[in-house]
């Protein structure tokens, strides 16, 4: 089962979709940074679930799906 | 009352043009172009989805009071199927063809989550012949005895042609990108 959209802090990239529009970096600041080229880094660290369900929602690529922080 | 409800339908008929055609130069601007600043992206996407979700309630709002007013002949089976309106079936018919169209795009933005992602773009492009379409079926029916109206209709033309103009010659980078890397060919 995928992670419920509610408690989704993270975001994963399908990187075969993405086309790099930045909209993941604008609305989710603490997990993605952009490369030269303007593609997202993913780093391990959570935004508010209501941001990681705008930036899915947004992204023009469909290239987001949300996910959770790994169980430590 | 049937005159308001009339003029409610052609000001709700003329106010989806308008947000019809921003929408239309929203979505355009997306993927002709990258934007230098990701807040940029991120406020047009949020435009083009909201605009777009809002032209749909004044679309509603359009055609069922177009139906409901008896002052012309337009009878329920027109929301849905072209050329069967008794008042100029012809144009009226383009606007049922528009109306079409914008459900098929509507929902299937809706549901882009759960189909597959060449279904949603091959309905999605159908908005190049929804926008075209709702233009004429506007100047033709509502805004051409109105000089103030009929210039709204023109300007959203004029906008609407030069950003698709734009639209053919721009190439995105991530195109471009995905083009280079291509070429380079696997050594």
């Amino acid at each position: 089962m995928p992670a419920s959209r509610e408690q989704a802090t993270r975001v994963a990239v399908d990187r075969v979709a993405c086309t790099g529009h930045g909209v993941c970096a604008a609305l989710l600041p603490r997990q993605i940074t952009l490369d030269e080229w303007g593609y997202p880094i993913v780093a391990a660290a959570d935004d508010p679930a209501v941001d990681v369900e705008a930036a899915v929602r947004l992204c023009p690529a469909r290239a987001l799906r949300p996910s959770r922080a790994p169980r430590q | 009352m049937n005159e308001l409800l009339w003029y409610f339908s052609r000001a709700t008929g003329v106010i989806s043009m308008v947000l019809l055609t921003t929408t239309l130069v929203l979505g355009m601007t997306l993927s002709g172009r990258r934007s230098a600043r990701p807040a940029t992206s991120t406020v047009v996407a949020g435009l083009h989805r909201w605009l777009g979700l809002g032209m749909v309630v004044f679309v509603v709002g359009h055609v069922t009071t177009a139906i409901v007013e008896t002052y012309v002949s337009i009878g329920p089976l027109s929301a849905l199927v072209p050329f069967t309106a008794g008042y100029q079936p012809l144009w009226v018919g383009l606007g049922t063809i528009a109306f079409d169209i914008l459900l098929a795009v509507a929902v299937t933005s809706a549901l882009r989550h759960r189909i597959s992602e060449r279904v949603w773009r091959g309905v999605h492009l159908a908005s190049y012949l929804l926008w075209p379409t709702a233009l004429v079926h506007g100047f033709l029916l509502g805004t051409s005895d109105q000089p103030l109206l009929r210039l709204v209709t023109v300007a959203c033309g004029v906008v609407g042609m030069l950003a698709v103009s734009w639209r053919i010659q721009a190439t995105h980078h991530d195109r471009e990108h995905r083009r280079s890397v291509t070429a380079q060919g696997w050594s």
